[in-house]
This record gives C-alpha cells, sequence and structure tokens, in this order.
C-alpha cells in the first residue's frame, strides 16, 4: 500500500559467464525472451517454495474457540 | 496450514475496544461493490492488501501482475471518488467511508489521491477497451479520481446468507478441525451439473477435501438467482458428497470477467481460505469471446511464486461410445458421440418448467431449482 515515487526497479546481478552461456542455450524455444526473465522466474520459484517450508504464525486458542462455537452453531462442525 | 498470500492474514476490522470517532471526517459514498472490497480487504480474502491500491501499486499491477513488492496481484482494487468529494479530501488525513444502505462503513488513511486512465486500465485488465465487456463497461462508469490507502473496517455489510458467510480465518480453523491438509478449492456461479460434478469429484480425489465457493453479489438478467445457486448445492452435497469431504461457503465479490487475469485474483482468494488447490476450468472468468478457451490456465506460468497448484480441466463432455463422462484427453471417439453439457440447455428447460435429463442434471438438483417461482434474475 505504500507510497512510492519511482515505477519499478531493476538491479543488476553477476552470475558466471559459463553458467550464463548454459542459461541462453536452455531457454532457447521456450516462452522466456530473455537471461533476466529466466532468472527472475527461477528466484521466483525457489523463494517461494523456502517461504512455504516456514510455518504461519497459529490462531490464538481464545479465537480459535470462538470461531469452532460458529461453526458448531452454523452445523459446518459437529 | 497454507500460508496466506504475501504472508499473512490481514485482519482491518475494528476491534470492539477501539473508539469510533467519526465526527468532522469527511465522508465519501461508495457503491455496494466498493463495499464488498472493504469487506474482503478486512476479514483477510485479498491479504496482503490492506486497503485501496495507491498509484505506484495500481500501475504495478497493470504494468506487471504484482504489487510494487513483487507479490502476484492481477486485478486492481481502487476507490473511485468525484470531484466534489476530491474538493473535501487531503492526502495524509482520514475520511469515512459510507453507503446509503448501511451507513457508516469503515474508515481509511488517505495516503495517495490521482487520476487514472481509464483507456489504459480497460486494455490492461480486460485485454480490450470494448465497452461491450461488461468489465469495460464498468471502468468508464467510474468516477475519475481514486484514493489509496489502509482502511478499517467498522461495520459489516449485512448478508441474508450469513450462515454461508465464512471469513478466510474462519475457514482455515474448519480445514484444521476436519483434519484436511490438501484443499482443492472450486469457483462457481451457477447451479451444479454432471459436468461440474465431475470435475470437482476428479480433482477431489486427490486431495483431502473440497470447498465449493459459489460467487453471490452483482448478477446479469436472466442468470440463476444466489439462493437457487446456494440451494441447488446443498441438494447436490447432501445427496452425492460425502459430508466430511465437502464445505461450502460463499465469497461476496463481483465478477470482473477479465478472463485470465481474473483466474490469478481467483486463485490468490481461495489460497487466502487455506486452499491449496483450485480448479480452472474452460474459459475461466470469460465472457462473449474476448479470450482463448484456455487463456486462464496459461497465465498460470508466469507466476511460479504464487503459493497455490492450479489444477487445469479441459471440457468434460459424455461420449455416447464410451458410456460415461469424458474429455478430449480421455476419448477418442468421434464428436458425433458426445454430448456437451449445455448451460444454455438446462436454463432453457429450466425455465420453461421442464426437469432436464438425468445425464445433465441431477433429478433432485433439478428439483431444488424448480421449487422456486422465479429462478432467475430478472
Amino acid at each position: 500500500m505504500k507510497k512510492e515515487t519511482d515505477d519499478k526497479k531493476y538491479t543488476t546481478i553477476s552470475i558466471p559467464t559459463p553458467l550464463a552461456e548454459k542459461i541462453k542455450k536452455r531457454i532457447e524455444g521456450t516462452g522466456f525472451t530473455s537471461l533476466s526473465s529466466y532468472v527472475t522466474y527461477v528466484l521466483r520459484e525457489v523463494l517461494s517454495g523456502i517461504e512455504e517450508e516456514e510455518r504461519e504464525e497459529a490462531f490464538s486458542k481464545e479465537d480459535e474457540e470462538k470461531v469452532k462455537e460458529r461453526l458448531r452453531a452454523l452445523g459446518y462442525l459437529d | 496450514m497454507q500460508k496466506p498470500h504475501g504472508g499473512k492474514l490481514i485482519n482491518r476490522c475494528i476491534q470492539k475496544k477501539e473508539p469510533i470517532d467519526t465526527k468532522g471526517l469527511p465522508k465519501i459514498e461508495i457503491k455496494k461493490e466498493s463495499a464488498e472490497d472493504i469487506e474482503n480487504i478486512a476479514n483477510g480474502v485479498f491479504s496482503p492488501l490492506q486497503g485501496f491500491l495507491c498509484n505506484n501499486d495500481l500501475n504495478s499491477v497493470l504494468k506487471e501482475k504484482r504489487l510494487q513488492d513483487d507479490t502476484p496481484w492481477t486485478i486492481p482494487i481502487i476507490l473511485d471518488v468525484d470531484k466534489q468529494e476530491k474538493k473535501q479530501i487531503k492526502e495524509g488525513e482520514t475520511a469515512i467511508l459510507t453507503n446509503q444502505e448501511t451507513g457508516i462503513i469503515a474508515k481509511i488513511d488517505i495516503e495517495d489521491i490521482y487520476t487514472f486512465d481509464k483507456k489504459n486500465l480497460a486494455e490492461a485488465v480486460y485485454g480490450t477497451t470494448d465497452i461491450n465487456h461488461p468489465g469495460v463497461f464498468n471502468v468508464y462508469q467510474m468516477r475519475d479520481i481514486l484514493i489509496g490507502g489502509k482502511i478499517l473496517l467498522i461495520k459489516t455489510q449485512p448478508t441474508e446468507f450469513d450462515k454461508y458467510n465464512l471469513t478466510p480465518k474462519e475457514t482455515r480453523i474448519l480445514f484444521k478441525e476436519k483434519g484436511w491438509r490438501e484443499i482443492v478449492a472450486f469457483q462457481t456461479r451457477n447451479p451444479p451439473h454432471l459436468g461440474h460434478e465431475y470435475v470437482q469429484k476428479t480433482a477431489l480425489t486427490f486431495v483431502d477435501g473440497i470447498f465449493i465457493n459459489p460467487i453471490i453479489g452483482k448478477k446479469k438478467p436472466g442468470d440463476f438467482k444466489d439462493e437457487v445457486i446456494l440451494a441447488a448445492y446443498e441438494t447436490l452435497i447432501k445427496h452425492y458428497y460425502l459430508r466430511e469431504r465437502a464445505v461450502m461457503s460463499i465469497l461476496r465479490t463481483s465478477m470482473k470477467y477479465a478472463g485470465p487475469r481474473e483466474a490469478i485474483h481467483h486463485a490468490i482468494m481461495r489460497k487466502n481460505f487455506g486452499c491449496t488447490h483450485f480448479i480452472i476450468g474452460r474459459d475461466h472468468a470469460g465472457v462473449g469471446n474476448y479470450y482463448g478457451p484456455y487463456d486462464a490456465h496459461n497465465i498460470f506460468s508466469e507466476f511460479p511464486d504464487l503459493g497455490i497448484v492450479p489444477i487445469f480441466f479441459r471440457s468434460f463432455f459424455r461420449c455416447k461410445k464410451c458410456n460415461g463422462i469424458v474429455n478430449e484427453k480421455t476419448c477418442p471417439h468421434d464428436t458425433k458421440y458426445h454430448i456437451n453439457f449445455s448451460g444454455k440447455k438446462i436454463r432453457e428447460l429450466l425455465r420453461n418448467g421442464k426437469i432436464p435429463p438425468e445425464d445433465m442434471m441431477r433429478k433432485e438438483v433439478a428439483e431444488t431449482i424448480l421449487k422456486f417461482e422465479k429462478p432467475f434474475v430478472e
């Protein structure tokens, strides 16, 4: 929601040239139009996987009991 | 448990202990659809949004299909005001959002006041500027100025379907209590025919439970009424589903008919309800011929970080040769043996008070629909 003044920014990351060449070959004929778009895709995928492994904070016991009460009243729980 | 989109389930509902002082604050009159957006922000359906989009987030959504912080987001959640209202408000100040029917709904901390290019928004979101597209039409009807900023829900809008109205927090606790780890969501805006049931049950085979989540809200004349859709699903679940494997609750939001972009949005909302999988059929959220039949499948390849697994289905039909429900991936026979589940045909029969054939719609479901004197929106 934060209001910022600039459009999305990009930065440069160095990777070994042989790896870059390997990726360029790999993306030939795929939907990826550039090395950057492929690396962005892979990093998003990897980060998302790591984040999913982190546990989400649970609801408080009191909160949970209140919700369960409503769910029982509505017939969703026995 | 499934992580909410952006990592945290948003709660922007006022706590009972907080005093509500709205005296002297400028008031902005909002539409019913914006009031629904506010509830969806407040209850976490739109997590990680905490309010209406500011200009830079909107630009990022239009250009990149992502928020400024790189979180996937495809549908602009924006609030329009008119020139008169703009004169009363300033960035950095708080305003009250009201609706004629329900009075005060929420507070907004205004972070940004800006104009927007309707044509550009229509083209980016709907892929067309054609005014005959219902989503584009709605964009052109919007007022010229947008405001962005965090909201705080003060009063919930009443609904006649309260029994079916669960928040993401409630569905998450419900799924946990049921012992479901993997949950597939099914989005719908019609009563179920056998094709729908087949899709749902095929997906359910691979997970712990199904979350049937009809969209309740603004509809076109000729559409089934909300109460009819809910009653039809109640009947289907009662007779043809295991009670411990199916849950139905409503989603109060309007259809945007934005095809592929809206498919992503629908998936994000279901992720926030705690679902791990989402069913995408043919021409999901489409209208007319504006999108290719499987555009809504293809767009998912742009989002490796969406965090919910799409389950793609091709259209199912009945094959006389196979003597069963199949699709183009499973049936080798000529199209002359195929009978499509035609929503239009089913509607026509029901409109004339007739029960559709049992190989199209369950008799109990059809009878439930016909109990309504006027099942269609007029």
